[in-house]
């Protein structure tokens, strides 16, 4: 199976490699037809000779490379289809899981693989059929491409004269690629967004709607035998929803302040060298990587809050939603900081200078002007930081625990939404099970609270800039 | 942020004799002496000796970068927020030095107002604009106080029946020259002495300016206005007294009348019939 698909990517590498010449050839020669052109010609060129270059050039890469695109596409199910035609009726009787398994091996056999059953020269036969219809359409590719590719840069290039508005065309083609990509960026959006409304549509069928929901206790075990005692999963995710909005909340407590205050001094009272040091500095705590947060809130925090918490004496759980949060707070920081910071800068000076004017002090400035001219970015910067909180996980496996305990005490320990979707998803699972499912239906549920969280900010964000501008 | 500070408070008499004395005016109600001001090493003015008659408009002529907003921000020591700016020479507020460590700034600005050429609303309500002053210095213990004192101010800078129904409306959605009655209005709210006005029209139209004139010559009765044109023919509509800064330095200054009619100084001669500036 490597073996193949390493050979399959060398090709198409080379593929692209000898359309990538051949177009800069066609550059260059479009190129040169335009310069000819406009010596000789009468008019002035109605477009610099490099844009006829790369309307050649484009005429030449792009129609082939939708070609291989869709090649690649539809290759491997015309390959298959051909293979299954092929079988003898005996075999293509078989139910469609059996089948699937058949053809699976018979793929592994062309490839020279382990195959799970003994070969049978009819098997024999299919898997040469399938390895010759392979070959054959690669060569066809290979030439189908190139000839395209000549044929398109040959067309562009008789079509070369001082009149034809290469810049105008290259224009279009350039806005289409924008286009094109944009509309891949959403399509894969909104086919993330149906798999996951399908799949969660499927738990839905197995466990009630509002069981998930409202339910209070969370132990997503299904039985391998259906005799097996507890037999059956509980997917009231409620204590997970709490687990996580303690743990954003810790989070916010901590980079709320620290963050707004930060931001404050750095846009009001520091000079501009310290915030040029300080900025980068804070935003960094952002790029740390989340396990490094992780392993700290594990190893260092967590046995710190137990102590200090024993201390005291109060029991504190070893893993705590509280270790979890608090440092998750610092990850956070940066979000609030370095955004309430560049609305506080963006505000007008001329609004200070009226405040001052009228015999305001600094401190009241801030406060009372400022700060609310500032206010909806402030908020908009706070909204990312919780959705990031929310979507975070390492930190929670490492520091908060698996225990889906139903609690508001930051003490214990808890678990959140994506700290369970990962359990539900390692390890061997049986891809329709409600345990499997559940993980979509939690995804489902996630993606919904971010993207709320993120229209709001939004819509926040979008205000605020209409008040200045 | 740097506090302006003041190093030659001496004024000798000699150099009193140089001052150059508004002919005919009133009683001063703000005197500057010797004022040099720097940003960082380059001086902006240079030994500024001027008198601001009181209840009286002054108008500040001159060419760009002359100095003219450089001055009236020493009158309320808005230089002080500014970097690398420092103030050196003696200015007085009836008698009373305003560069005296011991006088609050805070004090000084809400007797002092300020102007500026853009309209600079605060994006609160229009009631909340006005009333910012008298709340942070505690004017007004009730509501029924700070609503008079709103409608009043309103009232003196000619803009309450314009906005009297919509006084929750945001500040910053009025017109160019709605916006700088209304900061006129914020400045008359704390009840100040002085108004420092900084090309006040510059950003409005020839309709709004005039309204603007009209307010000033109203608040002539009861306030000191030292304004900051480019327009001759404002500063010879409002003022009474002109003063004529060129590179800094202040070259002439006395009535408005004889400033346009009569100038003694062949550069202001030059700068007031429009041949350079
Ligand atoms: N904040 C500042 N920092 C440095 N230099 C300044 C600053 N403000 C004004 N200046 C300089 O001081 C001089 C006078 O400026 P200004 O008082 O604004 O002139 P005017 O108002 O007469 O046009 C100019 O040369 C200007 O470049
Ligand atoms: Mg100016």
């Amino acid at each position: 199976m490597l073996r193949d698909k390493a050979v399959t990517g060398m090709q198409l590498t080379l593929i692209i490699a000898a359309l990538l010449i051949l177009s800069s050839i066609g550059y260059a020669m479009g190129r040169r037809r335009a310069v000819a052109a406009g010596r000789g010609g009468a008019l002035r060129l109605h477009s610099r000779p490099s844009y006829h270059g790369a309307y050649v050039a484009l005429w030449c890469a792009l129609p082939s490379l939708l070609l291989l695109v869709l090649w690649s596409i539809a290759e491997p199910r015309l390959a298959e289809w051909l293979l299954i035609a092929r079988l003898p009726d005996s075999i293509r009787a078989l139910d469609p899981d059996r089948l699937g398994l058949l053809v699976l091996d018979v793929k592994n056999l062309a490839v020279g693989n382990i195959v799970s059953r003994e070969i049978d020269p009819a098997l024999q036969a299919a898997a040469e059929g399938y390895n010759r219809f392979l070959t054959l359409s690669t060569a066809a590719m290979v030439v189908v491409a190139i000839s395209i590719g000549v044929v398109g840069a040959a067309r562009a290039i008789r079509g070369v004269s001082p009149a034809f508005r290469a810049r105008n065309q290259v224009e279009k083609v350039a806005r289409n690629i924008m286009l094109a990509a944009s509309i891949i960026a959403v399509l894969t959006t909104v086919g993330i967004v149906l798999s996951l409304l399908f799949e969660a549509l499927r738990f839905f069928d197995q466990v009630p709607f509002f069981d998930f929901l409202f339910g209070t206790r969370w132990s997503p075990q299904t039985a391998l035998r259906a005799d097996q005692v507890g037999a059956s999963g509980e997917f009231g995710a409620v204590p997970l929803f709490a687990g996580t909005l303690l743990i954003t909340v810790i989070a916010m407590c901590v980079a709320t302040p620290v963050g707004l205050f930060s931001a404050i001094y750095m846009s009001e009272y520091a000079g501009p060298r310290f915030r040029a040091t300080a900025k980068p500095m804070l935003e960094i705590l952002a790029g740390v990587p989340t396990v490094v947060y992780g392993f700290f809130a594990a190893l260092t925090v967590a046995p710190f809050v137990r102590g200090v918490g024993e201390s005291i004496g109060l029991s504190v759980a070893s893993e705590s939603a509280l270790a979890a949060g608090g440092v998750m707070g610092i990850m956070i920081i940066p979000f609030i900081s370095s955004l309430s910071d560049d609305v506080m800068n963006a505000v007008p000076q001329s609004l200070r200078d009226g405040a001052y004017a009228l015999g305001a002090t600094k401190s009241e400035t801030i406060r009372q002007v400022i700060f609310p001219a500032a206010l909806p970015g402030i908020v908009g910067g706070m909204l990312l930081a919780v959705s990031r909180a929310i979507g975070e996980t390492m930190i929670v496996v490492m520091a908060a625990g698996l225990a889906a305990n139903l609690t508001a005490n930051p003490l214990e320990a808890v678990t959140t939404v994506t700290v369970q979707i990962v359990t539900l998803l390692v390890g061997d699972q049986e891809f329709d099970s409600a345990k499997t499912l559940a993980a979509f239906a939690l995804g489902l549920v996630l993606f919904t609270a971010t993207l709320a969280l993120n229209v709001v900010a939004l819509y926040v964000v979008r205000k605020y800039r209409e008040k200045y501008d | 942020m740097q506090t302006a500070t003041l190093t030659d408070v001496t004024v000798n008499a000699g150099h009193l004799g140089g001052v150059v004395k508004l002919r005919g005016a009133s009683a001063a109600k703000m005197t500057a002496r010797d004022v040099n001001v720097y940003y960082g090493e380059a001086q902006a003015l240079r030994q500024v000796d001027l008198d601001i008659g009181e209840k009286r408009i002054t108008a500040l002529i001159g060419p760009s970068g002359c100095g003219k907003s450089t001055f009236l921000r020493c009158l309320n020591r808005m230089n002080d927020v500014i970097e690398g700016c420092r103030v050196t020479g003696r200015i007085e507020m009836d008698g009373e030095d305003i560069y005296d460590t011991a006088l609050d700034v805070v004090r000084l600005r809400a007797r002092v107002g300020m102007v500026f050429q853009k309209p600079n609303p605060f994006p609160k309500s229009i009631f909340d604009n006005i009333a910012y002053g008298p709340r942070i210095h505690g004017f007004a213990n009730h509501k029924n106080d700070l609503d008079e004192i709103v409608q009043t101010s309103l009232e003196r800078a000619g803009l309450w029946l314009e906005v009297k129904d919509r006084l929750a409306a945001p500040g910053t959605g009025l017109s160019g020259g709605q916006q700088q009655r209304l900061c006129i209005a914020r400045a008359i709210a704390v009840d100040p002495d002085v108004i420092l006005m900084d090309e006040p029209c510059s950003a409005l139209d020839p309709i709004a300016t005039a309204k603007i004139e009209e307010l000033m010559d109203e608040l002539r009765t009861s306030l000191t206005i030292v304004i900051v044109t480019h327009s001759m023919q404002q500063a010879a509509r409002v003022s009474q007294h002109t003063a004529f800064f060129h590179l800094g330095s202040l070259i002439e200054c006395g009535d408005t009348d004889e400033i346009f009619t009569n100038p003694q100084d062949e550069r202001t001669q030059g700068y007031i019939t429009g041949r350079f500036g």
